[in-house]
């Protein structure tokens, strides 16, 4: 027990004394996860929108998949992206597997579900006479799915939220397709794995405690902005 | 020329009808009102009209243009239109943000918005109030911006669904002066549906009935409250006293009908033996105490069988030969003493009844 103790405190000590190994995962998982969700709500937003306000044949059952795959395995995406990217896949030739881009896009696939389907919940919340009055006013297609996301701003926020969170606690995909390759795709779940197994545990700890903290943050954005709005 | 004409309009919602072959023109300049009861079909038909659904059949032709098959064309004929709708909702903004709306989408200059804007808050009497999130706003003020964000464009057509319903007097009155000031100083013309015959016949140059989808009658509002053409628009335009009858006589234009063994006389050039309803509004009906010496060709005596105080006017309803209902000033009715069983005098002019064939 003693040596959990002291090991708990060396990790505090390791964040506190901004040691580089534990700013650079952590800076690292950040600006990765970060990307990945910026540039996946840039699709899925406008994308949930248009589901949203168009009636088409097989909506609800495309919503229905969708929200299955809220919870994809992370491995699964993870030896997709690797097939697609690996040297004789039909994407090797762009040579970006055990980067950080394919990490980002990686987690942009497995971020996609959610993002979607809780953007397509929040505008469903909507009243369904905005739709009609943008329509009225003179609104195109686009400037009226435009004014139902604004009215749904903060659930579409709190969506965009959940999705960073899903992306910075993933590990299965991030080590399959990064490689965890140390100061340039580690990260701080990959991190945490590797490690453990080599019984670093300070460092495992640090990086848990950090991990830890952001899903705390995460949950109470997303609580207040619910609770606000 | 007509601004709107609408040709044979069917539609239907699963495998209810809702509109059943709708023809009917509209003026441009004109506020016309379509009135029915809740369920007739007039929202549906606004929102045809506003291009926001698509016929099962029948065409509309605005400005003798038919738009439905291009959707450049219908977004540019539904930028000469607003709606607003029964259930008036904002945006979450300001008030500015939510009547500059139409502006911004129309791609106005900053200034000219702010102009605008500016303008319609004053006509619908909420200038102080452009800085208020209009989601905080009390039942008319919100329909009052809806209004202003529907004409701010100065479209050429303003569609109204219910735009006072649930609304106290008040707001009622000012909205109602809105609409009229708007159509007098724009030439805007408007299409208001409302199940307030009262509101239809104070606003609207013309009327049409419309029930279970379909268009019963379509006349200036006096000749549709006074001479309705079918007994279901009479019970609807408020003609509580309807009598089955038979006419016995018709010579130069005088109708003698038979009700319920009392002979009742009108002006009809209907001929005898034909059976006919006999249409008489409660405020035709006079009562006195003593038989009358006036003019009027109908006069019977009748007792009272309830009083009904109802603001400045008392209902009665009376047993005459037949059941009817008479509408007086509360005055009248006072320095009469009218009250439950007092026998009094019915009268009413030959040319204060209508009278609609049977079939």
């Amino acid at each position: 027990m003693s040596e959990l103790w002291k090991a708990f405190l060396r990790a505090v000590e390791l964040i506190v004394n901004l040691d580089p190994e534990v700013t650079g995962i952590t800076w690292r998982s950040l600006h990765i996860s970060a990307t990945s969700t910026i540039l996946a709500s840039l699709i899925c937003v406008p994308l949930g929108g248009m589901i949203h306000f168009r009636s088409f044949s097989g909506k609800r059952g495309l919503i229905s998949i969708i929200q299955t795959f809220y919870s994809l395995p992370t491995v699964c995406v993870g030896l997709l992206v690797f097939v697609l990217f690996s040297r004789v896949g039909p994407l090797g030739r762009f040579g970006i597997l055990f980067t950080p881009t394919v990490m980002v896009i990686g987690q942009m696939i497995l971020i996609t579900p959610i993002l979607l389907g809780l953007t397509i919940s929040a505008l469903s919340g909507v009243d369904r006479t905005i739709k009609d009055s943008t329509l009225s006013l003179g609104a195109t297609e686009l400037q009226a799915i435009w004014a139902i996301i604004k009215e749904a701003r903060f659930a579409v926020w709190a969506a965009v939220v959940m999705g960073f969170g899903r992306a910075v606690s993933e590990v299965g995909c991030a080590m399959m397709v990064g490689g965890n390759i140390r100061g340039f795709t580690r990260m701080l779940t990959t991190a945490i794995s590797l490690e453990t197994q080599k019984g670093e545990l300070e460092l495992a700890l640090a990086l848990g405690i950090i991990l830890i903290s952001l899903a705390l943050v995460i949950n109470v954005i997303v609580n207040t902005i619910q609770q606000r709005y | 020329m007509f601004l709107i004409e609408v040709e044979d309009l069917y539609q239907r919602y699963g495998s209810k009808e809702v509109l059943k072959g709708l023809t009917l023109s509209i003026e441009k300049g004109e506020v016309f009102a379509l009135i029915g009861p809740t369920g007739a079909g007039k929202s549906t038909l606004l929102r045809l009209l506003d291009q926001l659904e698509n016929p099962v059949s029948g065409k509309i032709h605005f400005a003798g243009k038919d738009v439905s098959n291009s959707p450049k064309l219908r977004l540019e004929r539904r930028r000469k239109m607003a709606m607003v709708f029964q259930k008036p909702v904002v945006f979450n903004a300001s008030v500015y943000d939510n009547i500059a709306y139409p502006l911004k989408i129309r791609g106005y200059k900053r200034k000219s918005i702010f102009k605008k804007v500016s303008k319609m808050l004053e006509m619908v009497a909420l200038k102080g109030y452009q800085k208020r999130n209009a989601r905080t706003l009390s039942g008319g003020e919100t329909q009052r911006v809806a209004l202003a964000r529907a004409m701010v464009t100065e479209p050429e057509v303003l569609l109204l669904d219910e735009p006072t319903a649930n609304l106290d007097p008040l707001s009622v009155n000012l909205i109602e002066e809105i609409i009229l000031r708007f159509n007098y100083e724009q030439g805007t013309t408007i299409v208001m549906a409302t199940h307030n015959m009262s509101q239809g016949q104070r606003l609207a140059n013309r009327i049409s009935v419309l029930m279970e989808g379909e268009l019963i009658q379509v006349d200036r509002s006096s000749k549709i409250f006074n001479t309705p053409g079918d007994i279901k628009v009479a019970k609807f335009v408020g003609v509580e006293n309807i009598l089955k009858g038979m006419i016995i006589s018709s010579e130069d234009g005088v109708v003698r009908i038979n009700v319920n063994e009392q002979i009742i006389e009108g002006i009809s050039h209907r001929q005898a033996a034909e059976e006919v309803y006999v249409c008489i509004r409660p405020e035709e009906i006079t009562l006195s105490l003593l038989r009358p010496s006036i003019s009027a060709r109908n006069s019977f005596p009748g007792e009272i069988s309830l009083v009904a105080f109802s603001g400045p006017l008392v209902k009665i309803k009376l047993r005459c030969p037949f059941p009817l209902v008479a509408l007086i000033t509360k005055k009248s009715a006072e320095e009469m003493e009218l009250e439950a069983g007092k026998r009094v005098y019915v009268s009413f002019k030959a040319t204060a009844i209508h009278i609609i064939g049977l079939k």
